[in-house]
């Protein structure tokens, strides 16, 4: 066992280690830093932007690229919320609590500094973790049958209803459009053409780029022009970066138990990372022996959650790369990036493409390495380019995304979706309706239905399969559970306080 | 009447609608035996539909005023155009044209701004756009394209 993670790692490493990939890797960390770091844009949307940079590239350097933009927008984002207390995400909103206050009193350096290297430590035991699961939650994957996967992708939706902000109801009705919206095109079973409208564009289905950045590229840029962004950062230099020992101290423990914590929740199907982020700082504030401090600028308040934040977002991988099924829309990002590059996701990537499975592993450790080696010096660049006018950033924004979704498939007919969906997208965020989930529902559209056909030819047509199935009984149970603790009026009372930003 | 959940529950009858009709007029729904083409999308359909009405019902008895902080309209056709104008003219015009007048479209989109800076913008921004894509990552387009008679 021990043997084998030591022999995986090292085929991952061997794979990640090449001066191309690195280079891929460190190029994806700086532009994901750098998109991430503009105001408002958190980690989903810069992926769909920059997702079809990725696309010329071999497999495995694109999908390294693309965790090495993951990491480097997540960083970003927190960035943002430190240094303007406006975080990209909601797994950053809890960084922004202390870790502006931090910067207001002038320690911006110590603040940054304990969020890379918190989330640089989170991110090396995790990626241990995901080492050390993924194999033997493949092999009880690979035995999964149509309903066990039905289940499981249910359990994934249902998990991401709860988790999003917001009504319930609205929710669902968003996974479901994302389903149906999934389903445009060519039946695979049959041939038939579904809402195509006689396009012959759409017989291989909605651009999955398109629809991301449009609902999540195109909408945000409209929700910033709403106002002019005043963005005088509070800091003009960031000074003294280094924490000093008794910062060191009140860190290590804190940035430990959220990296459990992270590593526990990430693996969770439908956004554990956010929970794991504010878990770990309801934790931190517990324990506490002064928890007035917090919310008064605790470095602890920092180190917590970002070490959880970042453990979670790593093994949030894990049901990506075991199952094929992603935990929250970065992963259903990833997945349509694999989709595109040929590859299908599930159990089987571990065994038939073994370098580009540990590969990537491997990369999420030096995607986190790159991260503290880059930005810690750059730190004062990345304050810098907070002053950029936001009139120039977001031409270029919408420039490199027509080019990324053009090039995806040489098809001038994406632009159309995109605009379409951008506006779309817009609309429904003006009406409350949580984007991500509907994202989600997109991805597992075509697959969800495809195990439900399957199982309900094996079974003659009998819904009882699932339930006769112990595994996709509990799947399904389990997620009964979880959707109606949503409906539960004390837990709707307490989604909407943990939602509520603090200003 | 509370005119956001009114609007809400507007779109998601639509879509609702809008998919269920058609995967029960124009496709085979099969049975939940033999599932046809049809049988996901319309239970889907269903499901949507009846959300949005719901929704719909619940928001014409309670009260809710609705102002809700909109970009100016001129913001949101000039970013709505430029990915639309992209891919109008990538083909006809070129790759740099094509560049040009996506950026200055979008850059027209901020308030209050001058046509000269806009012009700036999207200068200095199709150049990055042609070294980065062009000639850094070598994707396979036409700088100028046939419209121009090059």
């Amino acid at each position: 066992m021990t043997v084998d993670l030591i022999s995986n790692l090292a085929l991952g490493m061997s794979a990640a280690i090449t001066p191309h990939n690195i280079l891929f890797c460190f190029v994806g960390a700086l532009l994901g830093t750098l998109v991430g770091v503009l105001p408002g844009i958190g980690p989903t949307a810069t992926i769909a932007m920059l997702l079809p940079i990725t696309l010329s590239l071999s497999p495995e350097t694109s999908l390294i690229m693309l965790a090495g933009i993951y990491y480097g927008a997540q960083y970003g984002g927190s960035t943002t919320a430190i240094l303007i207390n406006l975080p990209g995400e909601s797994s950053s909103a809890v960084t922004a609590l202390d870790g502006y206050q931090m910067a207001r009193q002038g320690r911006a350096g110590p603040a940054l500094a304990a969020a890379a290297l918190s989330s640089f430590f989170a991110g090396t035991i995790a990626t241990v973790v995901v080492a050390a699961l993924a194999p033997p939650l493949t092999s009880i994957a690979l035995r999964f049958g149509s309903p066990e996967y039905f289940g499981l992708m249910v359990l994934g939706l249902a998990a991401s209803i709860v988790l999003a902000s917001g009504s319930v109801l609205k929710t669902i009705a968003m996974v479901s459009m994302g389903l149906i919206f999934g389903l445009v095109g060519t039946d695979i079973n049959t041939g038939a053409m579904r809402f195509t409208l006689g396009r012959p564009e759409l017989a291989d289905g909605l651009n999955f780029v398109a629809v991301a950045v449009g609902i999540f590229g195109i909408a945000e840029i409209l929700r910033n022009l709403e106002t002019t962004i005043e963005r005088t950062a509070v800091i003009k230099r960031v000074a003294g970066l280094w924490p000093s020992r008794a910062d060191f101290k009140a860190m290590i423990a804190p940035a430990c138990r959220g990296t459990a914590l992270g590593s526990a929740l990430g693996v969770l199907p439908g956004g554990g990372a956010i929970l794991a982020s504010f878990a770990s700082y309801a934790l931190e504030k517990k324990i506490s022996k002064s928890p007035d401090r917090f919310g008064q600028g605790a470095i602890e308040g920092v180190a917590g959650p970002e070490a959880a934040n970042n453990a979670g977002a790593q093994t949030s991988f894990i049901p990506m790369l075991t199952l094929g099924v992603p935990a929250n829309p970065v992963m259903a990002l990833m997945i349509g990036a694999m989709i595109i590059q040929g590859i299908v996701p599930g159990p089987q990537v571990a065994t038939s493409q073994p370098v580009l499975f540990w590969g990537l592993i491997a990369s999420m450790w030096i995607g986190n390495l790159l991260l503290v080696v880059l930005n810690l010096p750059l730190i004062g660049l990345w304050v810098r380019l907070l002053t950029v006018p936001y009139t120039v950033l977001f031409p270029a924004i919408l420039a490199f995304a027509s080019i990324g979704v053009y090039s995806v498939n040489s098809n001038t007919f994406d632009l159309y979706v995109m605009a379409a969906f951008g506006i779309f997208g817009y609309v429904l965020s003006k009406l409350e309706f949580e984007p991500a989930p509907m994202l989600l529902g997109f991805v597992l559209g075509p697959l969800l239905e495809e195990h439900l056909r399957r199982a309900m030819t094996i079974s003659h047509g009998d819904v009882m399969i699932f339930l006769n199935r112990p595994i996709s009984a509990g799947l399904l149970a389990v997620a009964l559970a979880v959707l109606s603790i949503a409906f539960l009026p004390t837990i709707a009372k307490r989604r909407k306080e943990v939602f509520v930003e603090e200003d | 009447m509370d005119t956001k959940n009114l609007t809400a529950a507007c779109v998601l009858l639509s879509v609702g609608l809008g998919f269920g009709l058609t995967s029960f007029y124009g496709m085979n729904v099969g049975s939940a035996l033999r599932m046809g083409p049809g049988y996901f999308p319309l239970v889907l359909s269903i499901l949507i539909a009846s959300i949005g009405a719901a929704i719909g019902i619940k928001a014409l008895t309670v009260s809710m005023p609705f102002r809700p902080q909109v970009a100016p309209i001129r913001a949101v056709a000039a970013i709505i155009v430029a990915p639309i104008l992209f891919g109008l003219t990538v083909r006809g015009l070129g790759f740099v044209p094509a560049v040009a007048l996506t950026t200055l479209s979008a850059a027209m989109a901020a308030k209050g701004q001058r046509p000269l800076a806009a012009l700036i913008i999207a200068v200095a921004i199709t150049a990055f756009c042609l070294a980065v894509f062009y000639y850094g990552l070598g994707l396979p387009v036409r700088l100028v394209g046939p419209w121009i008679g090059v």
